[in-house]
C-alpha cells in the first residue's frame, strides 16, 4: 500500500506518549540487597525496567506505577511509595 | 484468434495474465469455474502462483488481505451469500488501501436461497470504498480484469476493484473470445511495486486504531481517492483501446444516444438485451437509446448527466432494489440529474430477480410504461397470480 | 537543559543498548497489565526478523492508537476474526514473492479472538500447514468491551454477561480445551504457558519458532481489570493458577504431551480465587462451600490427567 497518511504508523512512536502520569505510586530500586536477579526487568508489563550490574532502575517517563517488580523481587529491594506531584 | 470458451474460462485466462501471486477462494455457484480453472493452471504451473483454499470467503478474502498487503498481487472470486459472508473485510481491505481484485458473479441473495443471477449482492458493498465495474458480455469482462489490477494499483488510487459479472448468463456461457496475449498484457500491467508493505526492511504498523481526531480524515482520503479514480478509468480503458483494439467504455457506455428520446439506464448482460431492442425500435424511426453503466463506483454522475440531460424519458431498469425504498441504481440516477438544467423525467423499474428471465418483449413493454408515465419501483413481469392478484 | 535532564537522557540512550524491546513504552495498556507482558516476552524472545498480525481487542487497542505505535517489527491489525487467516496470507505472499528467508510469522489474539469468532479462520490455518506460530493470549474473557464472558473464562467466574446473582453463580460453563482442538489438527506443536513462568514462556517461543508448520501457543494472562485483582498480584495470580492445577503447563509434539510443568507444592484453589474480585461471589453466597469443592475437584482431575504431581 501506498497512502501512509491516517493508515500508518512508524515503529515505536508509542513512546511519544508518557505513561508515566497515570502513576499514582513510584517504585524505589533500593540497591541494598539486589542479587542481579534481573526479575524486575523480565515482568514489568512496559519494559522499563533497566540496569545491570546491581544496578536498576525504572524509566518513569513511562512507569505506570503497577509495583509488580516490587512484589516479585525476592530480595524485597523495590519498595513502592506515593506520588507525589 | 477467437476462441470459444466458457465466461468463467475467459476470466479465469484474463486474471492468469494478471500473474497475480495469491489466489484465495472458497466455492459458491456460479463462482466455481473460475476458481476451478485457475487451480488447474496453479496445478499445471500455468501460472505462478499461490492457490490457497480456505475454510469460507471470509477467510479467502483475509488471505488475499494479508497477502496484498505483503506486497502481493491478489485475487479472489465469489459471489451472493459468500461475497456478504466477506462484507467485513471488504471494508477493511479499501480501508488499508490495498489493490486487491475480486470477482462477483452476480447472484441473488437469500432468503429464499436462490443460485442464479440479480445483482443484489454487490448492492451491498457499494459504500465499502471498492471499485466497482459491471461488464456487458464475457469479452468485456475477461479484459476489464487486466484493466481491473491496472486502475487499482495506481498509486494515486490504491483501491481493491470488484469486477461484476452475470452469474450464469454470463460466467456459463460459451462465447468466442479473444485472449489476451501475455506478453502484450505484460506490458499493459507491470508487476505490482508498491511503496509501503510489510518488510522487516521498513518496519511499519498497519491497521491502526484512528480514534477521532483522526477518522474522518481518513475517509475523506478514500472519498477522494475513490473519486480520482473516475479518470483513471477512464484513462486505462482508452490505453486498453489503443493497446488491443477493444473499448467497451470508460465510466459508461453511450449506445445510439444520438437524438434519443428515450434512453434506457441499466447495469450488466442485460444490457446487451436492451442494445437489440433499441436497435429494433430505432429501424422503426423511434428515438431510443442505451446508457450502460460500467462503473457503479465511483459513481458517474457527470458523466451521467451528461449523457442524459437532453432526453425526455429516462428509464432506469436494475436487477437490485434497497427493500423500503428504491432501485439503487434509479435513486442514484436521479439524484445525479437533480436540479440541474434539462433534467428528464426519471422512471424506475425492477426487473430479472433470481433469474427471472427478461425477454425483448418486457424491455418493450418497459419502455412504453417509462415513456407515457413516471414510476419507481415497478416490478417487472411480476406474476400477478401467486401474489394474489388475478 | 538541567543537570538532571542530562541524566536522563543518557540513561534512556544506556537502556537503549541494553534492551532492544520490540513492544516499546508508551502504550496505553493498563496498570499490572498480564498481556502486555506476555506480548512483550514472546516479540523480544522472537526477535525483530518477524511479522506480525493482531486480531481486534485490548493488545491492538492499546498499541496502536494513531499515529504512534507500539511495535517496532511490521504489524498488522485486519478484523477481530481474522489474525490467523491474514497471517496466512502473509505466509502465501512471501513464498510467492521468494522472500520466504525474510521473517516468521507470528499471529495474535486473545481468548475471544482465537476460540470464539476467530476459530474458523485458525482452524483453516493450522489445517492449511501455514508455517507461522499462533499466540493465544488467555486472559478470560473480552476485556476490550468491558470483561464479558468468552469460551475460555473459568467456571463460576463473574463476567458482565455472566454475572453471579439470585440463581447464578457466574459462569456456568468450564474452559474450553483450546490446545486439544489446535492438537487434534496434526500441528507439530502445541503448548500452554503462563506470564507467571516467563523463562518457560522463552523457551517455548524459541522452539516454536525453530519448527516449520503451524504452532499454538496459549499464554494464560491476568487482567487486574477484568479479574478484579490487584495490577501488583499479577504474577502472584498466575502463579496460583498453575500452582493449583486449574492452569496446566504443558507441550504437545506432533499430538503428544511431551513435557508437563510438575506442580512442587499443590495450592488449595481458594487461595487463587479469593484473590480475585470475579470470584468473590465464591465466598460470600449461601452454599458456596459445595462450589468450591467443585472447583477444587475440577483442578484435582487436571493434576492427575496431565501428571502434574
Amino acid at each position: 500500500m501506498t497512502k501512509p497518511e491516517g493508515t500508518v504508523s512508524k515503529p515505536g512512536s508509542s513512546k511519544e506518549y508518557k505513561t508515566g502520569a497515570w502513576r499514582t505510586k513510584r517504585p524505589i530500586f533500593k540497591l541494598l540487597k539486589c542479587n542481579d536477579c534481573r526479575i524486575c526487568v523480565a515482568v514489568c508489563p512496559d519494559g522499563v525496567v533497566f540496569g545491570t550490574n546491581k544496578k536498576y532502575w525504572a524509566d518513569l517517563d513511562y512507569c505506570k506505577g503497577c509495583g509488580i517488580c516490587a512484589e516479585e523481587c525476592p530480595m524485597k529491594d523495590i519498595e513502592m511509595i506515593v506520588e507525589v506531584k | 484468434m477467437k476462441k470459444v470458451i466458457e465466461g468463467s474460462m475467459a476470466v479465469a485466462e484474463a486474471v492468469k495474465v494478471c500473474r497475480p501471486h495469491v489466489i484465495s477462494a472458497y466455492p459458491i455457484t456460479p463462482q466455481t469455474h473460475i476458481v476451478e480453472n485457475l487451480s488447474q493452471f496453479v496445478a499445471d504451473e500455468e501460472l505462478k502462483a499461490e492457490f490457497v483454499n480456505v475454510e469460507s470467503e471470509f477467510g479467502a478474502a483475509s488471505v488475499v488481505l494479508g497477502a496484498s498487503a505483503t506486497g502481493a498481487r491478489a485475487y479472489s472470486a465469489t459471489t451472493a451469500q459468500g461475497l456478504l459472508l466477506m462484507v467485513e473485510v471488504l471494508f477493511n481491505i479499501a480501508g488499508l488501501r490495498l489493490p486487491v481484485v475480486i470477482t462477483c458473479t452476480n447472484r441473488a441473495v437469500s432468503a429464499p436461497i436462490n443460485i442464479w443471477n440479480d445483482q443484489q449482492d454487490a448492492m451491498t458493498i457499494r459504500d465499502s470504498g471498492w471499485i466497482m465495474l459491471f461488464a456487458e458480455d464475457n469479452q468485456e469482462a475477461a479484459d476489464m480484469h487486466l484493466q481491473a489490477f491496472k486502475i487499482g494499483e495506481h498509486p494515486e488510487i490504491m483501491l481493491p476493484v470488484m469486477v461484476n459479472m452475470d452469474g450464469f448468463i454470463l460466467t456459463h456461457a460459451f462465447e468466442p473470445i479473444e485472449l489476451l496475449d501475455q506478453k502484450v498484457a505484460d506490458e499493459f500491467l507491470p508487476p505490482y511495486k508498491p511503496e509501503l508493505y510489510l518488510t522487516t526492511k521498513n518496519p511499519l504498523t498497519f491497521g491502526i486504531l484512528a480514534e477521532p481526531d483522526w477518522y474522518m480524515e481518513t475517509r475523506y482520503r478514500l472519498q477522494k481517492a475513490i473519486e480520482a479514480s473516475s479518470d483513471m478509468i477512464e484513462e486505462v480503458a482508452d490505453q486498453f483501446k489503443k493497446t488491443f483494439g477493444r473499448y467497451q467504455g470508460g465510466l459508461v457506455e453511450k449506445y445510439r444516444l444520438d437524438g434519443a428520446e428515450t434512453v434506457i439506464v441499466s447495469m450488466g448482460s442485460v444490457v446487451g438485451t436492451i442494445k437489440e431492442v433499441a436497435d429494433e425500435l430505432r429501424d422503426k424511426g423511434k428515438k431510443i437509446g442505451v446508457l450502460k453503466i460500467r462503473a457503479f463506483r465511483p459513481f458517474p454522475k457527470e458523466a451521467i448527466y451528461d449523457a442524459l440531460k437532453n432526453v425526455k424519458n429516462v428509464i432506469v431498469m436494475e436487477k437490485a432494489i434497497s427493500l423500503g425504498a428504491t432501485g439503487i441504481l434509479y435513486d442514484e440516477i436521479k439524484a445525479a440529474l437533480y436540479g440541474r438544467p434539462n433534467q428528464p423525467k426519471v422512471s424506475g423499474f425492477i426487473a430479472g430477480l433470481g433469474g427471472r428471465d427478461i425477454p425483448k418483449e418486457s424491455i418493450v413493454k418497459v419502455i412504453k410504461k417509462g415513456e407515457t408515465s413516471e414510476v419507481d419501483n415497478l416490478f417487472v413481469d411480476l406474476k400477478e397470480h401467486l401474489i394474489g392478484g388475478k | 537543559m538541567a543537570k538532571d535532564e542530562l541524566t536522563v537522557e543518557k540513561k534512556i540512550k544506556e537502556k537503549e543498548e541494553i534492551v532492544e524491546s520490540l513492544l516499546t513504552p508508551g502504550h496505553k495498556a493498563c496498570s499490572g497489565c498480564g498481556l502486555a507482558l506476555a506480548a512483550r516476552t514472546v516479540m523480544n524472545t522472537a526477535g525483530k526478523d518477524i511479522i506480525v498480525t493482531a486480531a481486534t481487542g485490548c493488545l491492538e487497542v492499546f498499541s496502536t492508537s494513531y499515529p504512534h505505535s507500539a511495535w517496532k517489527m511490521p504489524w498488522i491489525h485486519s478484523l477481530f476474526e481474522n489474525s490467523a487467516a491474514v497471517a496466512a496470507g502473509i505466509e502465501v505472499a512471501l513464498k510467492a514473492l521468494g522472500r520466504e528467508k525474510e521473517a516468521k510469522i507470528i499471529a495474535q489474539g486473545g481468548d475471544g479472538a482465537t476460540a470464539d469468532i476467530g476459530i474458523g479462520c485458525l482452524s483453516g490455518m493450522f489445517e492449511r500447514g501455514h508455517n507461522i506460530l499462533y499466540v493465544c493470549y488467555d486472559n478470560e474473557a473480552y476485556m476490550n468491551t468491558g470483561v464479558q464472558r468468552s469460551s475460555l473464562t473459568p467456571f463460576e467466574a463473574w463476567t458482565s454477561t455472566s454475572p453471579s446473582g439470585k440463581v447464578s453463580w457466574g459462569n456456568p460453563t468450564e474452559k474450553k480445551n483450546m490446545p486439544a482442538i489446535a492438537a487434534a489438527h496434526g500441528i507439530p506443536y502445541v503448548a500452554t504457558a503462563s506470564v507467571a513462568y516467563l523463562k518457560d514462556l522463552e523457551k517455548k517461543v524459541k522452539k516454536a519458532l525453530d519448527i516449520v508448520g503451524p504452532k499454538y501457543l496459549q499464554i494464560h494472562a491476568p487482567c487486574p481489570l477484568g479479574w478484579a485483582h490487584e495490577p501488583y498480584d499479577t504474577i502472584k495470580v498466575a502463579k496460583l493458577a498453575v500452582q493449583t492445577g486449574l492452569i496446566p503447563l504443558y507441550e504437545m509434539e506432533n499430538g503428544v504431551i511431551t513435557s508437563v510443568r510438575k506442580i512442587a507444592k499443590k495450592a488449595p484453589v481458594e487461595e487463587y480465587l479469593k484473590l480475585q474480585g470475579r470470584f468473590r461471589h465464591l465466598f460470600k453466597k449461601p452454599g458456596f462451600e459445595k462450589e468450591l469443592e467443585r472447583i477444587q475437584a475440577m483442578a484435582d482431575a487436571t493434576i492427575k490427567k496431565f501428571n502434574l504431581m
